[in-house]
């Protein structure tokens, strides 16, 4: 009989992960748990603040991209004053959140996960990171760092010098864009779309030294979830939720994300403070869903653009008769979502009110309740206030694309342990691959080190008697 | 009757009013010398000990807004022990309250944050104390934060000496005083505000702030009062 194993929670290191790999009797891989602290003391420290204060709180304190945060916050603040915000605001706002995806997704496909495809996944560890690429292929390293750089540029001409932008408030945004970015944010666009097309390119052509990767790495049938326009297509600021199966079929449509609690359950697990969010009709566990780019791309009929729909082609044709399954897909999919922030981004630059100087709804509150749902770059991220007549908050609620992959991230790392993982000769590069499957999902824990390149892990095999033999840390 | 006298600020000379402050005596010199309480148009009240000096022949270490300048004095404004006791002021400050510039209204906009840049402070030896201070929303234009007050007094003074309506008032002793509205009501419900906004805009801080506003979103005119002075004076 396997013994269960407890994890204290006190034992674990805050803002760490923690990935343990269960074996049995026979020491074969039994299964395999993602553990993450990170919401603790939320909701208690937003208590009694005003509530335009939100946005600048929620872009902090926790890990995942700021800008996402400002947008699904400053959405639910505009929800609670009931405004709608003026369009050009709007697209101020979708132009800082495409800049956002395209240097976040840059960051987790070069930096972060590159090393393994560019040196192997069984490399040397100690050159397994960015640096190493940089040795050995500078050329891409450089396309990578100039993606990187551009978004972050694109941020901060937006949103003013200062290092985290207060420039995405309840009510619009609170200046508007003037004709010299307007131009520096265009100049880019080109080049971008040149690193993305030959790093696609690249990318294809490596496919074929990763097919144990590809139908290993959280490879299995699950529902999709992800924002989509009205028409059906790709979508990161506004839109609808849908829902798809592993079949690509539509399960449910335009539901509105303001409605979120009607569709979406959310579970607790023992063994983590990330609890574990579940389609509704179809309950727990069976709801398990997943989000982010892969996620998005199965939701979408169409991406919108046109080179990010001639590559939607390619994609699909990838699991021609539904969804894309394999999670090591998330990059592939990653990749194409830059191509559509770009031209995206160029598009929005060329309408004609984009410079228009009214951006700003001024409202006091006048609900006691709000919902703001944005795709951030690792997916769907909910943000839910109440608060009082004063407009101080009383109770928050926040879903995050990491808590909407748990249930899929623990089965996926459960299925790459198995395959990957000899509980009698544990080797590093198995354990790199279990890691790797929660590098394809970019859990948001990584982005409060991603100045280091790298996400601090912490990887543990434990036997059939609760013995810890091996461990592995990474930060 | 001006009186002038001469005195020295780290060796340099300089010349002064006899009424002047040590402090007054500095900013007209172009010396620099901290302080947060301090209000051009206030009285002074010595609150916040950020701009204490060393001068000549005094053993202990005086606060330069209500000092007196004098004849011969010799001030010196940047000693290691001033600039010891300045940093564990500021240091205090932050460690009594709860500052997270990070999103506050001032942020960018804020004098102790200002200071603290300007003097060097990154952290605090000083345990923070986290206390838990309810914040005042009642108001239908202002917002009251004592989790960011620094019990400087302005708002108190100004409310008092400028606009008449001695609305704010300190309450508690020691490390329990906080500022109060009126006889600790809510400021909302407060008879003698009447709502000019004064207080907000002498606030060195976010404690006060406008409704609505944003992370670093606060505005602040400079010298509002020498303004209002010569308003009145000229009887418009
Ligand atoms: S707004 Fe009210 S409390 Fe503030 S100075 Fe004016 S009267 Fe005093
Ligand atoms: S509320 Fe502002 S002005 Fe009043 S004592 Fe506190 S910090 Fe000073």
């Amino acid at each position: 009989m396997a013994k269960t194993v407890v994890i204290d929670p006190i034992t674990r290191i805050e803002g760490h992960s923690k990935i343990t790999v269960y074996l049995d009797d026979q020491d074969q891989v039994a299964d395999a748990h993602f553990h993450v602290t990170q919401f603790r003391g939320f909701e208690k420290f937003t208590e009694g603040r005003p509530f335009q204060e939100m946005p600048a709180i929620t872009a902090r304190i926790c890990g995942i991209c700021p800008v996402s945060h400002l947008m699904a916050s400053s959405k639910a603040c505009d929800d609670l004053m009931a405004v709608k915000i003026p369009p050009t605001a709007v697209k101020l706002r979708r132009l800082m959140n495409l800049a956002q995806l395209t240097q976040s997704h840059a960051l987790s496909f070069f930096h972060l996960s590159s090393p393994d495809f560019l040196l192997g996944f069984d490399s040397d560890p100690a050159q397994r990171h960015v640096l190493g690429v940089a040795a050995k292929y500078p050329e891409i390293a450089k396309d990578g760092i100039w993606l990187r750089k551009y978004g972050q540029q694109v941020i901060e001409w937006l949103g003013g010098k200062r290092i985290h932008p207060a420039w995405t408030v309840p009510g619009g945004v609170n200046a508007p864009l003037s004709e010299e970015v307007r131009q520096k944010i265009l100049e880019g666009i080109p080049h971008g779309i040149e690193i993305v097309r030959r790093t696609l390119d690249f990318w294809k052509n490596t496919q074929g030294r990763f097919a144990d990767e590809i139908e290993h790495f959280a490879n299995f049938p699950s529902l999709f979830l992800g924002l989509v326009t009205p028409e059906g297509h790709l979508e990161h600021y506004d839109g609808f939720i849908r829902v798809v199966d592993a079949d690509r079929k539509i399960i449910a449509d335009k539901l509105e994300p303001t409605a979120y609690q009607h569709h979406i359950g959310e579970a607790s697990l023992g063994d983590s403070y990330l609890k574990a969010p579940y389609f509704k009709p179809f309950g727990y566990p069976d709801g398990m869903y997943r989000v982010g780019p892969l996620a998005r791309l199965n939701c979408c009929d169409a991406c919108g653009t046109p080179l990010a729909d001639k590559e939607l082609l390619e994609f699909r044709a990838l699991r021609k008769d539904g969804a894309v399954l394999s999670s090591f897909y998330y990059h592939h999919a990653r990749l194409i979502e830059i191509l559509f922030a770009l031209e995206r981004m160029q598009e929005l630059c060329n309408t004609a009110n984009i410079m228009n100087t009214h951006v700003r709804a001024v409202a006091n509150p006048n609900k006691f309740e709000g919902v703001g749902v944005s795709e951030a770059p690792r997916g769907t991220l909910f943000h839910h206030y109440k608060i009082n007549e004063q407009g101080l908050i009383t109770w928050a609620n926040l879903i995050v694309a990491t808590g909407n992959n748990n249930l899929a991230m623990n089965k996926g790392i459960a299925q790459a342990a198995k395959f990957f993982v000899n509980g009698k000769d544990v080797k590093e590069g198995a354990l790199n691959r279990v890691e790797a499957v929660i590098r394809c999902y970019d859990p948001c824990l990584s982005c409060s080190t991603h100045a280091l390149g790298q996400m601090p892990i912490k990887l543990s095999i434990v036997n059939a008697r609760g013995e810890t033999i091996r461990e592995l840390t990474r930060y | 009757m001006k009186k002038p006298v001469a005195l020295k600020f780290d060796g340099k000379q300089v010349q002064a009013d006899e009424n002047d402050s040590v402090l007054a005596a500095a900013r007209a010199n172009g010396i620099f010398i901290p302080s947060l309480c301090y209000y051009t148009g206030l009285s002074t009240v010595g609150a916040c000990r950020l701009c204490l000096v060393e001068i000549k022949g005094v053993p202990r270490l005086l606060s330069a807004c209500v000092t007196k300048v004098a004849q011969d004095m010799e001030v010196a404004t940047a000693t290691p022990k001033v600039v010891r006791y300045r940093r564990m002021m500021l240091e205090l400050l932050f460690a009594e309250r709860n500052h997270v510039c990070s999103f506050c209204v001032a942020n960018g906009q804020c004098e102790l944050q200002a200071l603290a840049q300007r003097l060097g402070v990154v952290h605090t030896r000083y345990a923070y104390r986290y206390p838990r201070y309810q914040l005042d929303a009642s108001h239908p234009k202002f917002l009251h934060d004592s989790n960011r007050c620094i019990l400087c007094t302005r708002c108190a003074r100004v409310c008092e000496e400028v606009e008449g309506a001695r609305t704010w008032n300190v309450m508690g002793r020691g490390i329990h005083s906080d500022m109060m509205t009126d006889l600790n009501q809510p400021w909302g419900e407060s008879p003698t505000c009447t709502t000019c906004g004064k207080c907000v805009q002498v606030c060195p801080t976010g404690a006060l702030a406008e409704r609505g506003v944003s992370a670093g979103e606060i505005r602040k005119r400079e010298n509002i009062l020498p303004y209002i002075e010569s308003m009145r004076a000229s009887g418009r």
